[in-house]
């Protein structure tokens, strides 16, 4: 073969291949996406039932429920608003009152967000990107003056200097 | 006085990696054989004893329990057992950075002794590696100090995270290091190949040993990671596509690419640019994962907290080997020519073809997990980006390189002919429709991508072992024995895990339950039944141990433990492993019933032949070193002729 047609076959090859490669992963991308919301813009406007969405926020004190049939609920906020979430799964072990978290799943037609996936660290000084956002926007429009997850947030951070007894 | 006499080693380790990288680039300069080039041979030695007591001194630290030191007040805890206080010295950001310049030490000192063989070029590469050396140890020294103290000292530590205090979580770090820092000596002689005018054929040899050895311990690395999400996190899965995950895969998919790439630069002199810019990118994504998962930008189970001031950091740091290495390969990259010429049908060119296919996979993977931060940037909504999108954009990709890899070993290299290769792979095709439909029957309804993911990996399985009995009676020397036997078992490596993922991907749905006493549950044709619960205490630990009866006479044991220092809950999940697969079941908390009995929560799953995901990392790891083996005798009597 020609040297010039030779390298022609190669970046047409080549071309194809990322052109392939880029399609999919456009169309991947269009399908797989799912959307942070946080509690206050739940309120505000809800997605729709079925839609596969994030929602995050710290975990309301008490609000969790165990039931002996398994699986659990229990409620988020961002100090502005609140998610009420139900869970078939085993919670992650990490999971605890007023700590961060996020979940993924769809709201049921009467709200209730359904999760099939719940995230907690492992490291109890981390907050998840979003969650800490949310958090700030809300302190920033005057919910709560030093807005409970920042107090979490920070005692977590704290305990790293004081150990324990 | 340790914490003193580290920091001191920390600095003394800048400062001699800084004199590496000054004194190389001047021997260099000077042809490679000058005093300079030998005093930065001196100096990288210096850096590698001086961060080796370094690190020696954190893990005295910690196995005193000193507490005044204020990452090992984060991480240790003086209940914790010996080993567990040893491996926490690299269990958390600092300590894990203080291996990371380590083993960047290592690599420097090891290129000065097996680098590249002409003298200026290796005196360059001594002092390229210095300057990433000197990189890290400044963000050590000046952003994250393992060493800083804390005033008051606490009376106990915070403990190492329980999760992490596994046997396969303490060896998974050094052996990932090894993968990513490895890739470091790859991109130092690549660049330094470029500043010397080496051709490419000359820096693919050069590289070709350090690349193979990366390649293979990130492999093991990341196994074992994946290994311990499976049996650890309980979560039942192996592989999440969780940006930490995603970050240690991106440099895994070009280190595939590259070992491979590179085989055909040196050997045969194609693609030189192509082989070089991989080497360059491998470690540039390295330090991408790196930035990824210490800077808290993106939402990971496994990140570690949020700190901008380390991200800022590792950015520039990031930005420092990008530009480097990119504007030099810009600048000098034409001057390694476009190779040698070969037809469509030689090894070349599907050689080149998986190249092409494996970098597409790393793009694709590095847009999903980009993409969050992208939109971020720009103001967007925040979004996150699954499971899904990798699955079907990353596999399809995969499934077409599995289909090509065991073509290639029976092309001739560079006229190619494809009649004599298919003739010979004859009994291996005939295996594929077979397999197809074999998996098709076992697994009933099993998902589309399952098939043909299991018929393909018995297809590279088949073409491995044909390959193996094809090439070892024409092996004359030791070292062309390594090599076939390498390419052998990683290729067949390659088919287990293929096979092995589609097997678990068409899993049964698993179950959660909570059980009483006495209870049953099915799974798989099997029936579970929770016969007991006993206290099993650790030594750092109350323990729950469940005993599950299964039909057939076996029993399986899961744990739920509670660290108090930690005041963290964990799950031990109890696998009952057999040929056909793992049963898998964890234990979660006790609820009370109205009745005042408990019941537990149960999760349990089968994960048909999950043994094979380990076997194929295994082989590949095992088939890695046979290559590198192979490498360094080649190396060694090229060495003794000349």
């Amino acid at each position: 073969m020609i040297k010039s047609r030779k390298r022609l076959w190669v970046v047409l090859a080549s071309a194809g291949v990322l052109v392939s490669a880029g399609v999919l992963a456009g169309f991947a991308l269009r399908d797989a996406m799912t959307f942070f919301h946080s509690p206050a813009m739940v309120a505000e406007s809800p997605p729709l039932p079925g839609q596969r969405v994030r929602v995050g926020g710290l975990v309301v004190e008490g609000s969790v429920e165990r039931p002996a049939s398994g699986g659990a609920g229990f409620t988020v906020t961002d100090t502005i608003a609140d998610i009420r979430i139900s869970y078939a799964g085993s919670l992650p072990d990490l999971f605890r009152e007023g700590q961060g978290i996020v979940a993924e799943g769809t709201f049921d037609e009467s709200g209730l967000f359904v999760a099939s996936r719940v995230l907690a660290k492992h490291d109890e000084a981390y907050m998840p990107p979003e969650v800490a956002s949310s958090l700030a926007s809300a302190e920033a429009q005057g919910a709560l003056p030093g807005a409970a997850g920042r107090d979490a947030w920070t005692i977590g951070q704290a305990r790293i200097g004081q150990g324990r007894s | 006085m340790i914490a003193e006499l580290g920091r001191f080693l920390i600095a003394l380790a800048l400062i001699a990696s800084i004199a590496q990288m000054a004194l190389g680039w001047v021997g260099a300069a000077q042809g490679g054989r000058s005093a300079y080039a030998q005093a930065g041979r001196t100096a990288s030695l210096a850096a590698l004893v001086t961060s080796a007591g370094a690190f020696a001194l954190l893990i005295v630290a910690f196995i005193q329990s000193d507490f005044s030191i204020a990452y090992v007040a984060g991480h240790s805890h003086v209940d914790k057992p010996l080993f567990y206080k040893v491996a926490a010295a690299w269990g958390g950001h600092e300590g894990s950075m203080l291996l990371w310049c380590l083993i960047l030490a290592l690599f420097g000192f090891g290129l000065t002794r097996i680098g590249p063989a002409e003298p200026a070029f290796r005196a360059r590469s001594v002092s390229l590696q210095a300057l990433l050396q000197s990189l890290f140890f400044g963000f050590l020294v000046f952003a994250s100090n393992p060493f800083d103290r804390l005033d008051p000292a606490p009376l106990q530590g915070r403990d190492l995270n329980p999760i992490l205090q596994d046997p396969a979580l303490a060896i998974h770090p050094p052996l990932l290091y090894l993968g990513y820092v490895g890739l470091s000596a790859a991109f130092a002689i690549a660049a330094a190949g470029l500043i010397q005018k080496v051709s490419g054929r000359e820096i693919a040899r050069a590289l070709r040993p350090w690349a193979t050895g990366a390649w293979a311990s990130l492999t093991a690395g990341i196994a074992l990671g994946s290994w311990w999400a499976y049996y650890e996190l309980g979560w039942g899965g192996w592989w999440f596509w969780d940006p930490v995950e995603n970050a240690s895969f991106m440099p895994w998919l070009l280190g595939a690419a590259l070992v491979h790439s590179a085989i055909a630069t040196e050997k045969r002199g194609a693609f030189p640019g192509w082989t070089v810019f991989l080497a360059l990118l491998a470690y540039v994504l390295s330090i991408l994962g790196a930035f990824l998962v210490r800077s808290g930008v993106i939402t990971s189970v496994h990140a570690f907290a949020l700190d901008p001031e380390r991200g800022v950091w590792i950015l520039a740091m990031l930005g420092v080997s990008a530009v480097s290495g990119f504007g030099l390969f810009a600048a000098r990259a034409g001057q390694l020519g476009e190779g040698d010429g070969f037809e469509p049908t030689s090894r070349e060119a599907f050689i080149g073809a998986n190249n092409l296919l494996l970098a597409a996979a790393a793009g694709v993977v590095l847009v999903g997990t980009l993409y969050p931060l992208f939109v971020e940037l720009l103001g967007g909504a925040p979004v996150s980006v699954g499971a899904p999108y990798f699955d079907a954009a990353a596999t399809p990709l995969l499934i077409l390189t599995l289909l090509l890899v065991p073509l290639a070993p029976f092309l001739p290299w560079t006229n190619g002919g494809a009649r004599p290769a298919l003739k010979q792979m004859r009994a291996a095709f005939a295996l594929v429709p077979v397999a197809a439909a074999g998996v098709a029957l076992v697994w009933f309804g099993a998902p589309l991508l399952a098939v043909t993911g299991g018929a393909l990996g018995v297809w590279a399985m088949a073409g491995a072992a044909m390959d193996a009995f094809n090439a070892m009676p024409l092996a004359r020397t030791r070292a062309l024995k390594f090599a076939a036997a390498g390419r052998a078992m990683a290729h067949a490596g390659v088919g287990f895990l293929a096979l092995g993922a589609a097997a678990d991907a068409s899993r049964p749905a698993d179950v959660n339950i909570a059980l009483g006493r006495g209870e049953s549950i099915e799974i798989a044709g099997r029936t579970l039944t929770l016969a007991e619960i006993r206290r099993a205490d650790g030594a750092n630990y109350l323990a729950d141990r469940a005993r599950i009866d299964v039909s057939g006479g076996r029993s399986i044991s899961p744990e739920r433990r509670y660290y108090w220092a930690a005041d963290t809950h964990t799950r031990e999940v109890g696998l009952g492993s057999s040929i056909t697969g793992d049963l898998y079941v964890s234990i979660g908390e006790a609820r009370p019933r109205e009745d005042g009995s408990a019941a537990y929560e149960i999760r349990a799953a089968f994960h048909p032949l999950v043994w094979m995901l380990g076997l194929g990392a295994f082989l590949i790891v095992l088939g890695g070193f046979s290559a590198l083996t192979a490498q360094i005798l080649t190396r060694r009597q090229r060495g003794a002729q000349a």
